[in-house]
């Protein structure tokens, strides 16, 4: 079977290399071969599945070494691949979703003259990021977590003759990059402490050393996780980020590439649960995050910056969760899992209702819209009661699971975290319900675009709505399916290991205190956007909102702090290096020297005869000094 | 005595330049072939010095020693060692596609009338280069390689002063003004250095004679001498020493602040010329560091080593900074190759193994990225006329595979993971760790700033709106993506299996390791590799021990 983990990689990859270099000729059927190529790749993961299942759970590892790749003295870095459970999980996760979303964009971008290179570059995130979950070492891991950073620049910037889009193309990749800094040093660091930076010897060594050495790998994994899984600070890029195509959005920006980060602490457990300070900060950053996604959210009515909000919010729930330690691992895979459903699915079933409505992504201009696209509405209506977490759908058991082990925390520290994560369900209640409310329901705000096109709302066709059945249909059912007898638990377990924590209150009082919290938040939209008409027009709203809404001041912030001082920093050094450095060096030489007389005449045309001369200064010189010896 | 292997992969080149300038005004395409046939050739050679060379075996293989000026102490010796190896592939390697990008680059205009034929001497220049480089690549005599690089300042000269980009935003009286200055600012900063090297040279000799009776210039037998203790500088001797030989090289890699030569240069020059001087000159300098610098004086070196590092972190930042203000796509690329300079010097002063095999690792893979972005800069750049930034936009849309080569090389110019330059940087950055994380840290942030030069030229040039002055640009041609495709494939190969380079190079790093007498640092708690992957148990870790598992 280890045989197959490398085709894994190499299909979709297969696929990216012909789409991408095959020219008109695939402009055909390049979108049906990008498509049949990855529910390929989708076919061998399920093979893989169904062969570790049948294996003992502690016997489920498969590794396999392909090619010595960086042999340099004292230091090895290898092409090999594992794959566990864990990685399983997200190998299932990436080519289910992805496949489905290959095929919703069969119908999406249907029109698009550059179809061709658009499912080129899905295939090539595809291998990207099945490289990211099989690698078997972080530098390999670096290679991937790169490859889905390109892919996502090549479809954040798909449309790029917007200026917009190719500016929010830039930014991901360039705020990545500084994240890319954390996962270097970390590596870096494993290298001097370990001699390693393959997972096996540096997780199995991590006892071995001092906290401190584990402290700062920690961090520097968690800049890592910050940047890619756009947690506070690196979190401005993921907002713009909605200038791709909205499978793009569902695919990479919400269900696969954002959870890299949290796929990153997870399998580092070993670093971080010897490095409590560590996990603190992990936490921190997760709690935060939750609540500034989640307020964000309820500012937009942009509606796919709306799910940003939200994406980055959820992510922050797992994030927390990994932070807790073996209390909180297993949770924040499942609901990584479930969000990948829910939030595909809501994705998916915005870029549905923007289809039909000519691209109109403001939900103000929205309204009334269920009857007219029945199939979006229902799809797009379970994926919103799993994410605001109704029992029994699959947000519930899943954020159920985090807000326990945030409590199970004990202490001070449990207690802020679990209100944290209880505010935050509330919260999501509320900006969910606002958009579902202001899509579906309520008086039709319907606007003509810019060319005078009244729009007039269809259901999408087959292509799309398959793929949104089918992902309502896990919104639905994989929380209770994982949840039901510790499914996933005892799944993960022999991984990231587990351990059930203190918990502070009885399960059924969390659960009930989650659903009231939720119960309020959707009471709440609904008194502000159900019982009221939507004006068109966004009323100014408070401080609080006119700052959400500009994503509570993080790019005037950048602007401020790095952006504006970088442009006088560079224009300054360009000045610089022009007049000062340069003259000086010139002068320098010129008066050292005793040739500044000539340094004149070199202007007027007398390099030439300039250069002989100091050739045949320095023959004379040679021959000088090799006569002095000879005599 | 068998085939001078060496000798003939300098004299091809070198016959090569003569016939091709021979051939008369009329057979232009003659000459470009002929041109063409004679680099492949060379290539050919080459690669054959690479099979022939057993990573293993001694020093200095396919030696060749020949008596020059007997009373001087003058020798014709040749040999290389893993990293000349390299280089001389990578030279070779390189020539062809800087003949072919350069292909229509010296066509006489009709309106010009030429005294002499521009085309053969652009073609003949080029290769006359070639040899030269090859030769300080090869040349295991002191003076033999001290005359090779200062002699070809004299080809380069004329290249960066006769030849420039065949339409120029400022006109071509401007336009000849800047180049004959950029020319003579290469000139009069390159033979500055040399000149002190050659003081330096001499001294080596007087030093030699001094110690071992017979004055040498032999880089084996100097070696041999210091490694048994016959030969001994004394401490401020060897400085001074060190100094003269380290200025020669630290003007032409180049480092800060002695720069400012190079985006005149690269600026001014044709695409393939300006290739030609940071892709593969440029790396006389790097090399000769590590080769002469170290070896010959390694107390020094040691010595320097703070403030040379320094300076190569101020190049690392400062050289990207400028890039980000650049408004000139050329001057762009020059200063992002002192950015890339500083990673390469850095990589040879950390003094270990890592940062040595990076090192020279990185003269290859910059050498090849670089050609691919600027070879596609200057075919964008011929097609519009202008080197500004801002007179760009949009060409994604008209040209997409022009757009799409000019990413992939920028790309590898910003280092991304899985192409080769990746492979080299982290090797370089990972070796500057191990011995000072500091020094580690400041050169990593450099990554960003590559990012953001790289990624804000192709936002400028390719993407928005398409402006109206590129929207008739015609895609790469056929001749045009023979140039490029090859060059990205060698990335993305060298990217995924640079082993074959490795195996070559480790061996004279390892060497150059002891002869300055380091020794990598020790990881503080080394876990053997071999014992199997799945050693690793996570519930045996930390509290939570209920799962014990085999």
């Amino acid at each position: 079977m280890e045989s197959l983990i490398g085709l894994l990689v190499a299909v979709p990859l297969l696929g990216a290399a012909l789409l991408l270099c095959g020219g008109r000729r695939l402009d055909g059927i390049g979108h049906v071969l990008g498509t049949v190529l990855s529910f390929a790749s989708f076919g061998i993961g399920l093979a893989l599945f169904a062969d570790m299942l049948g294996k003992d759970p502690e016997q489920r590892g498969l590794h396999t070494t392909v090619l010595s790749w960086i042999p340099v003295e004292g230091f090895q870095a290898d092409v090999g691949f594992q794959l566990d459970q864990l990685s399983m999980t997200f190998v299932l996760l990436i080519t289910g979703v992805g496949s489905l979303i290959h095929m919703y964009s069969m119908g999406y971008m249907e029109h698009d003259e550059r179809r061709r290179r658009f499912f080129g570059f899905l295939n090539l995130f595809l291998a990207a990021m099945l490289l990211l979950v099989i690698a078997d070492n972080y530098l390999l891991l670096y290679v991937g977590w790169e490859g889905v950073g390109l892919a996502s620049y090549l479809l954040i910037g798909f449309w790029q003759h917007k200026p917009s889009a190719a500016t929010a193309a830039k930014k991901a990749f360039i705020v990545n990059r500084v994240g890319d800094v954390g996962l270097s040093v970390a590596i870096m660091l494993m290298f001097t402490t370990f001699g390693s930076f393959a997972f096996g010897p540096v997780l199995g060594a991590a006892g071995e050393t001092s906290e401190g050495k584990l402290t700062a790998i920690g961090l520097m994994l968690l800049l890592a996780a910050c940047g890619k899984s756009a947690q506070v600070p690196l979190q401005s890029w993921l907002g713009d980020a909605m200038e791709g195509p909205t499978p793009v959005s569902a695919l990479i920006h919400a269900a696969t590439m954002v959870t890299a980060g949290v796929y990153l602490i997870v399998r580092s457990g070993a670093i971080f649960n010897g490095a409590p300070d560590a996990q603190t900060a992990v936490v921190v950053v997760g709690a935060v995050t939750l609540l500034f996604g989640a307020i964000v959210g309820c500012a937009k009515d942009d509606i796919k910056k709306s799910l940003a909000g939200s994406t980055m919010s959820q992510i922050g729930y797992m994030v927390l969760a990994a932070g807790l330690g073996p209390i909180g691992y297993v949770f924040a895979i499942m609901h990584l899992v479930t969000h990948g459903f829910f939030k595909a699915g809501l994705f998916l079933g915005a870029g549905s209702v923007m289809h039909g409505m000519n691209d109109e992504v403001d939900m103000r201009k929205y309204g009334a819209l269920r009857k007219h696209m029945p199939v979006t509405f229902w799809t797009f209506g379970l994926g919103y009661l799993a994410i605001i977490g109704m029992f029994p759908l699959s947000g519930f058991f899943s954020k159920d699971g985090i807000i326990e082990a945030a409590f199970a925390k004990g202490g001070t520290q449990g207690l802020i975290l679990g209100a944290v994560t209880l505010l935050g369900a509330a919260i999501t209640a509320f900006y969910m319900t606002r958009m579902m409310l202001m899509t579906f329901f309520g008086e039709k705000r319907w606007q003509p675009d810019a060319e005078g096109n009244e729009p007039h709302p269809h259901e999408s066709p087959k292509s799309m709505t398959v793929p949104m059945i089918l992902l309502a249909f896990g919104s639905v059912f994989a929380g209770g399916f994982f949840a039901v007898g510790d499914r996933f638990l005892k799944w993960l377990e022999p991984v990231t290991s587990h351990e059930h924590g203190d918990p502070a209150y009885g399960a059924g009082v969390i659960s009930g205190a989650a659903l009231a919290c939720m119960a309020i938040g959707v009471v709440g939209a609904w008194l502000m956007y159900g019982r009221r008409t939507v004006p068109v027009v966004a009323p100014r709203g408070s401080l609080l909102t006119r700052a959400a809404r500009r994503d509570l001041l993080q790019d005037d912030f950048n602007h401020v702090v790095l952006v504006k001082p970088g442009e006088y920093l560079t224009r300054g050094l360009v000045f610089l290096d022009h007049s000062v450095v340069d003259g000086v060096v010139n002068t320098t030489a010129a008066t050292v020297g005793g040739l500044s007389s000539r340094a004149r005449r070199m202007q007027n045309g007398f390099a030439r005869s300039y250069a002989v001369s100091m050739f045949g200064g320095a023959a004379v010189l040679i021959a000088a000094t090799l006569l002095m010896r000879a005599v | 005595m068998s085939f001078p292997l060496l000798t003939a992969t300098a004299a091809v080149p070198a016959l090569g330049a003569i016939a091709t300038a021979a051939v008369p005004a009329a057979r232009r395409t003659a000459a470009k072939w002929l041109a063409l046939l004679v680099s492949v050739a060379t290539l050919v050679l080459a690669a054959v010095i690479a099979v022939r060379f057993e990573p293993g075996g001694d020093r200095f293989q396919l030696t060749e020693s020949h008596t020059w000026i007997k009373d001087f102490g003058l020798r014709y010796d040749l040999g290389v060692d893993g990293i000349g190896v390299a280089l001389i592939l990578l030279t070779t390697l390189l020539i062809p596609f800087i003949i072919g990008a350069g292909w229509n680059d010296a066509d006489p205009l009709e309106t010009t009338s030429s005294r002499w034929r521009p085309t053969q001497g652009f073609f003949a220049l080029i290769l006359a280069v070639e040899a030269m480089v090859v030769v300080s690549f090869e040349a295991t005599d002191i003076f033999l390689f001290y005359v090779f690089f200062e002699a070809m300042l004299i080809p380069l000269y004329f290249l960066i002063g006769g030849f420039g980009d065949r339409a120029h935003e400022h006109g071509e009286d401007e336009a000849a003004k800047q180049r004959s200055y950029a020319a003579v600012k290469f000139l009069l900063y390159n033979l500055a250095g040399g000149l002190i090297m050659l003081a330096a040279v001499i001294g080596l000799y007087v030093a030699t004679a001094d110690d071992l009776g017979t004055g040498t210039f032999s880089l084996p037998q100097i070696l041999e001498a210091r490694a048994n203790g016959d030969l001994t500088l004394g401490t401020n001797t060897e400085r001074w020493l060190f100094l003269g030989f380290f200025f020669a090289f630290a003007v032409k890699a180049p480092l800060f602040p002695l720069h400012t030569w190079l985006p005149n240069a690269m600026g001014e020059a044709t695409a393939p010329v300006a290739v030609l001087i940071t892709a593969v000159v440029d790396k006389v300098g790097t090399f000769a560091m590590l080769r002469f610098c170290l070896g010959l004086f390694p107390e020094a070196s040691d010595w320097a080593t703070p403030v040379i590092l320094v300076l190569s972190l101020i190049s690392i930042i400062y050289g990207a900074l400028l890039a980000v203000g650049q408004r000139d796509i050329k001057r762009l690329i020059a200063y992002a190759s002192i950015s890339h300079f500083g990673f390469i010097v850095l990589g040879v002063f950390v003094m270990t193994s890592q940062g040595q095999s990076g090192a020279t690792l990185y003269m290859v893979n910059h050498g090849i990225s670089t050609a691919a972005l600027m070879l596609v800069a200057g075919f964008l750049i011929s097609r519009r006329g202008s080197r500004l930034i801002a007179d760009y936009g949009g060409v994604q849309k008209v040209a997409p595979v022009l757009a799409g080569t000019f990413l992939v090389g920028g790309l590898a110019t910003l280092s991304l993971p899985g192409l080769a330059p990746f492979v080299s940087e982290f090797l370089v950055l990972v070796g500057a760790f191990a011995r000072y994380p500091a020094v580690g840290i400041v050169a990593t942030l450099g990554i960003i700033l590559a990012a953001l030069y790289v990624l804000v030229l192709y936002q400028r040039t390719m993407t928005g709106p398409v402006k109206e002055s590129v929207a008739k640009l015609p895609d790469l041609r056929v001749r045009e993506v023979l140039v490029v495709a090859p060059l990205i494939a060698l990335l993305i190969g060298l990217g995924i299996y640079p082993k074959p380079l490795t195996e070559i190079v480790n061996p004279a790093v390892e060497r150059s390791m002891s002869d300055v007498q380091k020794k990598d640092p020790e990881p503080d708690h080394a876990v053997t590799t071999d014992g199997g992957w799945f050693d690793y148990q996570p519930a045996a870790q930390g509290e939570t021990a209920d799962g014990g598992h085999k």
